[in-house]
């Protein structure tokens, strides 16, 4: 009964045309949508989205593809960043990226990351760090915490006979074709407007071929956390945050 | 004419790559295929025509490689041996699924396992009943000389984009080895940007209004079942239209040898020294082992005494001989393994013993 007031000049927010007008398949409260809508909104606002080609993976942001109005590739677990190279190396003037979890970049496709970064391949790489599986309902993740439950860990992670936690960013940011390396959140407005400047010099840094970036976001899973979705941002600012500090790790300018 | 080369198979495939107008191609090393990567790298292809050549971290990295730029629109290709196909199974998987099309070859060696560098017809099963989980299959072409090892990539790569498929070349070591007279065709140019497949290839939106993905993910059960169908109706299309096969004295045969690859060419000598001892043996070579050529069987097996099929193998075209030709005519086998090479002499000796004595 409004609708005489939603009037352009009144709009203080609005949904970037590069997202398509479905309804998400996520969770309530799950970070995937923020990040999509953040990098959406960058596409839109560098007016590159004719001439960008991302990369989904295995996990529940394979479904990347249906909210996202650019042409996209669907890759097999773990090989985006193989996936990207191909797509790079054929159309070296296009705006590539990859958007991972933690399972798809940091275990499964750990070789095709390191490589991909170590080649110095000119795309850049979202990995969404939510310490834990979600498309598989709850499974521990190379980045899950020391002592976390989850259903292949449930009496916590034992780092002993489970291994510890793997840091990929810190890693990636020694090699020297990795031009950029930051990890943000997506818990807070704060961190959501610090993510979307990330994602902005990563577009830029791959204007001016510098090399592989990589924007970690630190992101939450209400529903496999078992946790409401102010809860589980609370798990992220108290607990994940903490053991995986934001900042950036590594940037061209060498700080 | 085009231009006549003496030419290891490795090489001349390397070469008939480039000439085919190729945009990228993506491999790893492994024994007895490594001169496809080497002759690449040292013809500095980026110079020639533009094209991309990228050793990647694996055979896994660099399936995958091939998946993006032939999701691209791009004419893109990979080769490798037996223990490195197996490793680009899943992602062949999907690009059959997703209709990205591609050009593979295996120079097999023999296994299982890590094996033998020598060479194999080992993979057959794995090449022509999917390779992959699911339900799909690849074009197979098999080459039985260099000349076809330059031929094969060329109408691989046609037939790949025909069909929108991977296309496989199912070669062996000995194949890839061997240096043999070959003539080359002229340069084919690369596809320009705008000769990209704007229907479906992701080449960034540029003035479309909508976006093109590549995916093989079809979640509901409904959707999946309509993908399925589309690609098996493409397989019987492709079945109709592009079996290839090669006939050799067969005319008046009473019993046909047959054999793919570097296997049908043994048996050429075989059937010309059975001959000479008096036998009328023809020899049948398909050319396709995806399709079978099941149909050349089927019209000459009642007026045959036999069948010897010989492969390199333990017996595996054998089965879709004998699929094609039922109980119409007899169907023996015989085959070496582990890099083991069979002789024309040795072949006709199985023969006499067989159906002669």
């Amino acid at each position: 009964m409004n609708e005489h007031l939603i009037k352009e000049e009144n709009l203080v927010y609005k949904k970037p045309s590069t997202l398509l007008d479905v309804s998400m398949h996520y969770c309530p409260g799950c970070g995937h949508g923020t990040v999509h809508k953040t990098l959406m909104e960058v596409v839109e606002e560098l007016g590159i989205e004719s001439n960008t080609i991302g990369v989904a993976p295995v996990g529940c942001s394979v479904f990347a593809y249906n909210y996202m109005n650019i042409d996209m590739q669907q890759a097999p677990h773990g090989r985006a960043c193989a996936i990207a190279t191909g797509i790079r190396r054929v159309m070296p003037d296009k705006y590539v990226f990859t958007y991972q979890g933690d399972g798809d970049l940091a275990a499964i496709g750990t070789g095709e990351t390191m490589h991909a970064a170590s080649r110095g391949e000119n795309f850049f790489t979202i990995f969404i760090n939510n310490g834990i599986y979600g498309m598989t309902s709850g499974q521990m993740a190379p980045t899950t915490l020391e002592g976390m439950k989850t259903t292949t860990c449930p009496r916590g992670r034992d780092v002993k006979t489970m291994g510890y936690p793997l840091y990929l960013g810190p890693i990636l940011a020694q090699l020297p074709g990795v031009a950029y390396v930051t990890r943000q959140a997506v818990d807070s407005v704060a961190h959501v407007r610090n993510l979307k400047k990330a994602m902005l010099k990563a577009f830029e840094y791959q204007k001016q071929k510098l090399g592989f970036c990589l924007i970690e976001v630190v992101s939450n899973c209400p529903s496999n956390l078992k946790m409401t979705a102010v809860q589980a941002n609370e798990f992220v600012r108290n607990t994940m945050i903490p053991n995986y500090p934001l900042g950036d790790i590594k940037t061209p300018e060498g700080k | 004419m085009g231009e006549i080369r003496l030419m290891k198979g490795n090489e001349a495939l390397a070469e008939s790559m480039i000439r085919s107008g190729c945009d990228a191609y993506f491999g790893y090393p492994i024994t007895p295929q490594s001169e496809v990567l080497e002759y690449l790298s040292n013809e500095d292809p980026m110079k020639r025509t533009g094209m991309v050549v990228l050793q990647a971290e694996s055979e896994v990295a660099a399936i995958n490689m091939v998946h993006g730029a032939g999701g691209c629109g791009k004419r893109v290709m990979t080769t490798s041996s037996s223990p490195g196909i197996s490793l680009m199974q899943e992602a062949i998987s999907y690009m059959a699924s997703a209709e990205v099309p591609c050009l593979i070859a295996n120079v097999m060696r023999g296994g299982p396992g890590l094996g033998t560098i020598q060479p194999s017809q080992g993979d057959y099963f794995q090449a022509t009943k999917g390779g992959g989980h699911g339900d799909y299959h690849l074009i197979v072409l098999a080459p039985s000389t260099v000349q076809e090892m330059v031929n094969h990539v060329r109408d691989g790569f046609e037939l790949a984009e025909k069909y929108r498929t991977p296309v496989f070349i199912l070669a062996d070591g000995a194949i890839g080895q061997m240096m043999e007279k070959v003539e080359l065709f002229d340069q084919i140019p690369r596809k320009t940007d705008a000769e990209l497949p704007q229907e479906w290839a992701t080449t960034g939106r540029g003035s479309r209004k909508m976006r093109n993905f590549i995916t093989s993910l079809n979640i509901q059960p409904e959707k999946m079942e309509v993908i399925n169908h589309h690609l098996q109706e493409k397989y019987r299309t492709i079945e109709k239209n592009e079996t290839r096969f090669e006939t050799y004295k067969i005319e008046d045969a009473d019993y046909i040898f047959t054999g793919f690859g570097l296997g049908a060419r043994i048996c050429k000598k075989a059937a010309d020294m059975a001959r000479e001892k008096g036998f009328k043996v023809g020899v049948i070579r398909p050319i396709t082992l995806y399709p079978f050529p099941t149909a050349v069987y089927q019209k000459y097996a009642g007026k045959l005494k036999g069948i010897l099929d010989v492969e390199m193998n333990s017996g595996q075209m054998v089965e879709d001989v004998r699929l094609a030709v039922g109980d119409k005519t007899r169907v023996e086998f015989y085959g070496r393994m582990g890099g083991m090479i069979p002789a024309p002499d040795e072949i006709l000796e199985h023969f006499e013993k067989i159906f002669i004595k």
